[in-house]
């Protein structure tokens, strides 16, 4: 169904405090940290137009960055992961019923979501973990970090998908 | 479109280079108002789930302080002196910290105080482990700490033994590992061998616990060796510290410009 802005403002909110509060101090290893919070850029309605989408994840990435001390990072990363999410998704070949809902698996389907939320979750993750290198010297390491922190992320996106939309 | 990106891009990237700028912009880090009420606030909430821990510490650092304070009783009064005087040159204010990070590659500390308790920027943070960090902002209520764990900073420690010096460096990954640089590789260096901070800076007093020597490595045809130090301070598990400043810092930072103006 349809929701009102307000919906998206509350969304906001809220997947900014669960990411400093709860997800920033989850440490199954000193290897991942999931970062949940690009969930509000993949639930976006695929109709959100591409400048909105750009504005929208500098202001997300700039509040992560401003409560964990890290200038800029988050930032660049979500400005990235919001700029490639209409090459990822072609709006033309979405229902036009669909494209003003949020995305979710209920109206997009369990594998489509899957593929859309990994490849974007993917890339927003190699993206921030590189950039907060700053430098390719330990490579692997760092590829295996946003490996690993995209599955989790991945993880808590898809049951956060059963949490917020039933049928 | 691509120009909007690539406009938003170049500010935050902007961000990220010129960090050092920014670093004393005090919106945009977790010692600004709103970052800093709401993790007062939910911290407030999560630590009854500590409190036993905290306690078990407290009881610690009472008894070690106990042992200390018999020490000074039977050591001679002007050694005794002499070290109540020393301890006089620094005032510590006591503060909780409200938000902590141990995983990242730069890794920092909320307070629960800030300029209207007395810190500013440059104060230096131990616990009763021994080093955390050092103040890089404050707001009126809150402050940001720089921890031992970030590649931003290094701190010079000294060996005790030895009396070598040297900058210490976060390793990057470990949170309980730091690295020793710069010590000239004909010293040799004991396992378990206390690395504590110089009292070269203003930052710290003398003598102050970093941590343990674990191993050492020296590179083929290096003059230095470096040192594997396993630090004393948990980070994982910091509840309460002391912000500490020296009194006499201004005197000294004055006499020591005079000489370098001339």
């Amino acid at each position: 169904m349809n929701k009102k802005p307000v919906w998206y403002i509350a969304l906001f909110i809220i997947v900014v405090l669960i990411q400093v509060l709860f997800m920033n101090n989850m440490q199954f290893s000193k290897f991942v940290n999931p970062y949940f919070y690009v969930l509000f850029i993949l639930l976006m309605p695929v109709s959100t137009p591409r400048y909105a989408m750009l504005l929208l994840g500098f202001v997300l990435g700039l509040c992560i960055d401003v409560f964990s001390n890290t200038p800029g990072i988050h930032t660049s990363a979500t400005v990235f992961m919001a700029f490639l999410r209409p090459v990822v998704v072609n709006p033309s070949t979405i229902d036009d019923a669909d494209v003003i809902l949020p995305v979710s698996i209920v109206h997009f389907g369990f594998w489509w979501f899957v593929k859309y939320a990994g490849i974007l979750i993917l890339l927003h993750h190699l993206f921030l973990f590189f950039i907060e290198m700053f430098t390719f010297d330990h490579f692997f390491t760092t590829l295996s970090r946003s490996f690993l922190s995209a599955i989790f992320t991945f993880v808590f996106v898809v049951i956060s998908q059963f949490l917020m939309f039933r049928k | 479109m691509f120009f909007l990106f690539l406009v938003l891009e170049t500010i935050s990237l902007t961000l990220i280079v010129r960090y050092n700028n920014f670093q004393r912009v005090n919106v945009l880090n977790s010692s600004n108002v709103l970052a800093g009420s709401i993790y007062n606030r939910y911290n407030s909430v999560i630590e009854y789930f500590s409190l036993k821990k905290i306690n078990e510490k407290l009881a610690a650092e009472n008894a070690n302080l106990r042992n200390e304070l018999l020490g000074i009783l039977h050591t001679d009064l002007e050694e005794s002196a002499q070290k109540m005087i020393n301890n006089e040159l620094f005032t510590s204010i006591s503060a909780k910290v409200i938000n902590n990070s141990v995983n990242k590659q730069y890794n920092y500390l909320t307070l629960n105080k800030g300029s209207k308790h007395g810190i500013h920027p440059d104060m230096g943070v131990i616990c009763s482990q021994g080093v955390v960090g050092v103040v890089i902002n404050v707001s009126a209520n809150y402050s940001t700490v720089l921890s031992v764990l970030n590649g931003r900073w290094s701190l010079n420690a000294r060996l005790n033994g030895s009396n070598h010096f040297g900058p210490l460096k976060w390793e990057g990954q470990n949170p309980y590992i730091a690295i020793l640089e710069e010590i000239p590789y004909h010293v040799n260096i004991f396992e378990n061998e206390e690395v504590v901070t110089s009292g070269y800076s203003n930052i710290f007093p003398e003598n102050i616990m970093i941590g343990r020597v674990v191993r050492t490595e020296h590179e083929q045809g290096a003059a230095f060796q470096n040192i594997w130090v396993q630090l004393s301070t948990d980070f994982q598990q910091l509840s309460y510290v002391e912000v500490i400043e020296k009194k006499s810092k201004a005197e000294q930072f004055e006499l020591e410009n005079t000489i370098s103006n001339e």
